[in-house]
């Protein structure tokens, strides 16, 4: 009940005392402000009390959840739909046309627990009359030495499998693995590298390239964001194939002890085909070599990391930039009066033939003269031509996606001296892999324009820089096309496909410094058609000696150029390539009207 | 009122309570056949990993060369060659429809017949 004010019966009886009301009416309204202060005040420490108790709650709820989840075993979710998402680790790798080149098998691997083994003697001898290549007494010392776990193999046959489960051996138990399969053996050996196993457990393990394109993609092809998309290689797998059994029959009719084809297509820079003899199986890669020569070890890429001195192919390059610079044309006359002498040193043709005085700058490549071309390069000087030479790429590495492409930089000489400037230009002094050349080639092929030899498939064109102009190029094609046509490469014409080329033969460096009189490099860089270049190939052959003759020839136009027509002949069809020339008519009967 | 609102509350909890509990096994049902379904399908990509691998292994060009070499006799397969391309001319056009002759007649065969008949050498074509 509200109190008044002024309530009459105090206020009458102040009055009488003759003191003053209004003290009455203020203490009332003191008191009034106190209540409703009071009541205020409560409210909203209630209120208070329940936003603390809300928050209280939100993070107790919040908490109790983390903790729950951290404590808790992990489970699947039941619920959700199974998508890609949980497929295999490894994507597959296929050819540009999707046929498997890698992919994942579901297998077995073999572990132990000695601990509850009933005989372990009896499962030693078992084991080995399985496993051949295990050691008895070793697997029989690891079962009883007290150890409680112990790995047998890391991959079994179903049938092998069977075996093990026959022996009947509690203490023998199997864990998932999944293993990479290349179902193709040998074929594209270098290129897929290998797989092993990375980190291991019993129920799964890590599946890790080891070398080539499975190691340098590693990362993209274990990606699980990437659901195991297969990814899809320039290769194309019959072409490969053809080009590999082609280059092996070649290599043993040249008594070569190795041999390497790349096959580029120069607009795009896909390689379709890359071999390199002798080869393994990535299934079972061989150890590396531990001493000796890396080359001689099977797993060695001569496309990729055999850095030689690449020979007359060279030569060419000099030949475009003196065009590119308007130095000269293709009929300029250039002194080719053979030997040159420069300094101490005597500049030599092939069996010390002399083509001068003249020869026309297409000559010169046509008849491969190392005194025109050495000429040449004078004019241009040690620093255009090395620019040249870097913006064609011979400078650094490759950057194709294998992982030993970064260690296969080109040799170059420290000091550019005149002499340098000379040798470089025939081929001589400065050393690039097989995939350098073709790259190289490449650019003059497609009309001047720097590419980026790369394995995986390329939808739409690269952007590359021009390096020189389309005039050059095709007047560097022409003179390739010479040295097919009338020149060192005459084995090379192939019906149809209008090849040009050039050959390059290099003696074999000494390790000891030098060079060996009877052991060659021979390569031949070819592109075809010449009216309009699609492929470049490059096929070398290492220390091929062609027997046939009254004397062995080491020269390319005897060993490379065969083997590389031959494989052209067999490949362009293959890529869908017509030959140029009326096909002869076959046996058909014609149809004759009277 | 009041008694009649509290019965029919208290059913409408009752038929809740029934409902929840039969979709609860319900899901628990279909969460078992979904379960059993990922490991099939599980299974299934297993095997469909493992059939492609085998074709793969079976296509590898090694052995489909070695095959059409040892098959040679009965498929005459040989390598793919320019000399192969042919161009559009080189395909015949279909025949000419030829005269249509119903009826015909061994010639050789009646001409004794039609010998002894008429006594002479003429063949007689009906």
């Amino acid at each position: 009940m509200r109190t008044p004010l002024r309530p009459l019966a105090r206020i009458l009886s102040a009055r009488a005392r003759g003191e003053n009301p209004d003290t009455i009416e203020r203490e009332n309204i003191r008191l009034r402000q106190e209540k409703s202060r009071d009541t205020a005040r409560a409210r909203s420490e209630g209120r208070l009390l329940l936003l603390g108790l809300a928050f209280v709650m939100g993070f107790g709820v919040i908490g109790v959840r983390m903790g729950l989840m951290a404590s808790a075993d992990p489970v699947e979710p039941r619920s959700a739909s199974a998508g890609a998402q949980i497929l295999a680790g490894r994507a597959d790798l296929t050819d540009r046309n999707g046929r498997m080149l890698a992919t994942n098998l579901l297998t077995h691997s073999l572990y132990a627990q000695p601990k509850d083994m009933v005989d372990p003697a009896r499962v030693a001898r078992e084991l080995v009359a399985i496993f051949p290549d295990l050691d008895e007494k070793a697997i029989l010392a690891r079962f009883t030495d007290g150890r409680s776990f112990v790995w047998i193999k890391r991959k079994l046959s179903p049938e092998q499998m069977q075996a093990v489960h026959d022996i009947g051996d509690p203490g023998l138990l199997f864990g998932p693995r999944e293993m990479r399969l290349y179902p193709n053996g040998r074929l594209a050996a270098h290129i897929l590298g290998g797989a092993s196993f990375g980190a291991e457990g019993v129920h799964s393990a890590e599946v890790i390239g080891t070398a080539g394109i499975e190691k340098a993609l590693d990362a993209q092809l274990r990606d699980p964001a990437l659901a195991g998309t297969p990814v899809a290689l320039s290769l194309d797998l019959t072409v490969q194939a053809t080009t590999a059994e082609v280059l092996g029959v070649g290599m043993k009719m040249m008594n070569a002890k190795g041999a390497a084809a790349i096959l580029l297509d120069v607009d795009t820079g896909e390689i379709l085909t890359m071999v390199s003899l002798p080869d393994f199986d990535p299934n079972d890669r061989p150890q590396p070599l531990l001493k000796g020569d890396p080359a001689d070890s099977p797993i060695f890429n001569r496309a990729v990391q055999g850095v030689y001195e690449l020979g007359s192919t060279f030569k060419i390059f000099a030949a475009a930039q003196a065009m590119e610079i308007g130095l000269m044309t293709p009929d300029t006359m250039v002194d080719a009066n053979a030997p040159m002498v420069w300094g101490k040193h005597r500049i030599r043709e092939f069996q010390n033939k002399n083509y001068g005085p003249l020869l026309s700058v297409r000559d010169v490549i046509v008849k491969s003269s190392n005194v025109g071309t050495a000429h040449i390069a004078l004019l241009i000087g040690a620093v255009r031509q090395q620019a040249f030479l870097k913006s064609l790429g011979f400078f650094e590495a490759t950057k194709v996606e294998l992982v030993e492409a970064a260690g296969a930089k080109p040799l170059l000489p420290s000091r550019w001296a005149d002499i340098v400037t000379i040798t470089t230009s025939y081929g001589h002094g400065m050393s690039a892999s097989p995939l350098h050349l073709a790259t190289a080639y490449a650019t003059i092929a497609n009309g001047g324009v720097a590419i980026q030899p790369t394995l995986l498939r390329r939808d739409g064109p690269p952007q590359g820089v021009r390096v020189m102009s389309e005039e050059t190029a095709r007047h560097a094609v022409s003179m390739l096309r010479g040295v097919v046509t009338d020149g060192t490469a005459s084995l090379g014409e192939v019906k149809g496909y209008e090849v040009a080329g050039k050959t390059g033969t290099a003696d074999k460096p000494r390790v000891g410094g030098g060079y060996y009189d009877d052991k060659v490099i021979n390569t031949f860089a070819s592109m075809f058609p010449a009216s309009d270049p699609k492929y470049v190939l490059i096929v070398t052959l290492d220390e091929p000696v062609e027997t046939t003759g009254s004397e062995p020839r080491r020269t390319a136009g005897w060993t490379s150029v065969p083997v590389a027509a031959e494989i052209i002949r067999r490949v362009a069809p293959l890529l869908g390539l017509r030959p140029q020339v009326e096909p002869v008519a076959a046996n058909a009967v014609t149809l004759v009207r009277n | 009122m009041r008694p009649v609102l509290y019965a029919l509350s208290l059913l409408a909890v009752m038929g809740l309570a029934f409902w929840a509990y039969r979709e609860n096994y319900a899901t628990q049902k279909s969460l078992g056949v979904v379960e059993n379904l990922q490991a099939e399908i599980g299974r299934l990509r297993e095997a469909l990993a493992v059939q492609r691998a085998e074709w793969a292994y079976l296509n590898r060009p090694d052995r489909l060369r070695e095959l059409a070499a040892i098959n040679f006799d009965r498929l005459g397969l040989l390598p793919f060659e320019p000399e192969q391309f042919g161009s559009g001319a080189q395909v015949a056009y279909p025949p000419p429809p030829g005269l249509f002759v119903s009826g015909a007649v061994d010639v050789s065969g009646i001409s004794d017949l039609v010998g002894e008949v008429v006594p002479t050498n003429e063949l007689q074509v009906p």
